[in-house]
């Protein structure tokens, strides 16, 4: 009754837009596929599937896709911001640490693998996870005394690290001083190098996204939620924020020894903020607490940045339009828009 | 004469210039239930946070079962098998109800105890979670225990921050006002519940201004009143005195005082 009264008094659509709504609604496969009984066809199994298989199929593809040796580093340097962007986006909306010590994981693993390379004479397979180890343990110690601090204030004091490293082997002239150690071994092969760090980045999206849904997981969850009620369940939550940083602290320093094996030189400018800085951009543009947006975010801005090489410095301004861009227009990233547009229909409805 | 399963000697704690609490003593005997009552601002909550860790005191001593625990971090209080509620609901807000009982069945606590009713095998603890919520008064075959916690009313929440002290196996549960914020019919059902843990043999603390729910669960009622403890003793004793008159409803002179202002 009320409806035809709405339709008799409302006049055409188009002269009063305001009075439609957009309507969303999940598409019934979405709603059949969130418990996993009522997948009954092939079609809801790739509904699934599907995208995660483009993800890994055309990650894989990629070295092969790229145009000369130029464009194949950069897939590297792409997938070295993406371990990061993942460990940021772990620590920041899976623990509730947001920390900008991307550039001190960085560096740290990045020095550890040059040492272990020049002086022990270690092949580059065996440092990266040794630096990774080690790094993610030095990591760890070294921001135990933050571990109390939440939220901006840990920001601030990670942010002071990689700094605090790179003014002490200045200072001290230790580890090559200003010069930085050079000499490191390159990977084997420019394929087995792709390979190996894209076969990373899968390994540890998938795992992460693994992990923060097992039950021992959601302890990282509700530390971030409310760790007074952690604390008062009996749980020594110092010692599970210390294992999410050695978890995000090992994949940096990880992806940090890398870096160092591609340029085969290591020195103070791998304390550089940028590598702070441009995985949280990437999380930003991506999707935040999507895990796989920190990835679709590095292969979008990192490939910009090196188009925008010619422009010199006003590359900068052409950087922050894209990041102003998105977080005026699409501040939830790519991956909520497209994960909405991928489940559920669109329509405009009257009011 | 036993010995009290929980003793609080001459505490006293201070705020910068705030005196929270001034020389507060008390025992609590095993399978009691005491009610801590005062008006806002007495320092009952800091009672709380002294006992559990969250606030250290600036003297006095605390024991459990003999055991000095002044000073300890929360979590190894809670590890004791003292818990305890919160006054503002702490629910993990991003989990599903029955998600939040998994986290505190991960404590070593829950490890050696098998949480509420295990016999020291956790095994699903997914399972003996919903398990918990049933006996605390979640409907098992209905959806709330699966439903977000943002999404469940104050009722709900309220008992999911008892069931998080009971999925620990606790020997003390110390309530901070967990019957505020409830409606008449609410604090009807959770009254046989406390009465149930008493039976059970879990002593219990309780920090009330509902009076009439807490008078008929409670067989002791202390009166605290700026940081000083005025009075301990049964429900009808405390409420006979003068001085909890007025410290609940001001002195006759300054009634007085107000009406002709």
């Amino acid at each position: 009754m009320g409806n035809q009264k709405d339709q008799q008094l409302s006049p055409p659509q188009s002269q009063q837009p305001q009075q439609q709504r957009k309507e969303r609604i999940d598409r019934g496969i979405k709603v059949r596929s969130d418990g996993l009984y009522a997948l009954m066809s092939w079609r809801e199994i790739s509904y699934l599937t599907l995208p995660r298989f483009i993800l890994v199929a055309g990650m894989l593809s990629l070295p092969f896709l790229m145009p000369g040796m130029y464009w194949q580093r950069v897939i590297s340097i792409v997938c070295i911001y993406a371990i990061l962007g993942l460990s940021f986006d772990f620590l920041a909306h899976y623990v509730g640490l947001v920390s900008l010590g991307g550039a001190f994981f960085i560096g740290t693993g990045g020095y550890i693998a040059g040492i272990l390379n020049t002086s022990f004479s270690i092949p580059p397979f065996l440092t990266v996870p040794l630096a990774a180890i080690i790094g993610g343990g030095f990591c760890t110690l070294m921001l135990l005394p933050c571990l109390p601090l939440k939220g901006v204030y840990f920001a601030i004091i990670t942010l002071m690290y990689p700094l605090f490293m790179a003014r002490v082997i200045e200072a001290f002239d230790i580890f090559g001083g200003t010069d930085g150690i050079i000499g490191i071994d390159s990977f084997s092969s420019a394929l087995g190098e792709q390979y190996f760090v894209v076969v990373m980045v899968l390994l540890f999206l998938f795992g992460i996204r693994r992990f923060v849904t097992t039950d021992r997981g959601l302890i990282f969850t509700a530390i971030m939620d409310n760790d007074q009620a952690v604390k008062a369940s009996g749980i020594n939550i110092t010692r599970y924020k210390a294992l999410a940083v050695f978890i995000a602290s090992s994949m940096g320093c990880m992806a940090g020894a890398c870096l160092t094996h591609i340029y085969m030189w290591t020195g103070i400018s791998q304390f550089a903020l940028d590598f702070s800085i441009l995985p949280i951009a990437a999380t930003v543009i991506g999707g935040s607490g999507t895990l796989v947006g920190p990835l679709l975010g590095c292969l979008i801005l990192v490939p910009v940045s090196e188009l925008l090489r010619d422009f010199g410095t006003l590359r900068i301004v052409f950087y922050a339009s894209i990041l102003l861009g998105f977080i005026l227009f699409r501040s939830g990233g790519i991956m909520e828009f497209g994960q909405r547009k991928y489940e559920q229909f669109e329509r405009w409805t009257r009011i | 004469m036993t010995e009290p399963i929980l003793r609080m000697d001459t505490l006293s704690k201070r705020f910068g210039g705030v005196q929270a609490l001034k020389n507060v003593s008390f025992d609590v005997l095993k399978g009691d239930v005491l009610g801590i009552i005062g008006p806002n601002g007495s320092g009952k909550t800091t009672i709380v946070n002294s006992i559990t860790g969250f606030v250290k005191p600036s003297s006095g001593k605390i024991f459990f079962k003999g055991k000095n625990i002044t000073g300890l971090p929360p979590h190894k209080v809670a590890d004791m098998g003292v818990t305890r509620t919160f006054q503002i609901m702490r629910p993990y807000y991003s989990l599903a109800a029955y998600k939040n009982l998994v986290i505190p069945l991960f404590s070593p606590r829950a490890k050696r105890t098998g949480g509420w009713r295990g016999g020291g095998n956790l095994g699903n603890r997914q399972t003996i979670a919903i398990d918990i919520l049933e006996e605390i008064g979640f409907e098992r075959d209905s959806y709330i225990p699966f439903k977000k916690t943002s999404t469940l009313p104050t009722g709900y929440l309220k008992r999911l921050e008892l069931a998080r002290c009971l999925a620990l196996k606790p020997e003390i549960i110390i309530c901070d006002e967990i019957f505020s914020g409830l409606s008449m019919s609410e604090i009807a059902s959770m009254v046989p519940l406390i009465e149930r843990l008493q039976d059970e043999g879990i002593t219990i603390v309780m920090i009330e201004h509902r009076l009439r729910e807490l008078f008929q669960v409670a067989n002791r009622i202390m009166v605290v009143n700026f940081g000083e403890k005025l009075i301990e003793g049964s429900p009808s004793v405390v409420m006979a005195d003068e001085r909890v008159k007025t410290a609940y409803f001001g002195s006759e002179e300054v009634e007085e005082v107000m009406t002709y202002a």
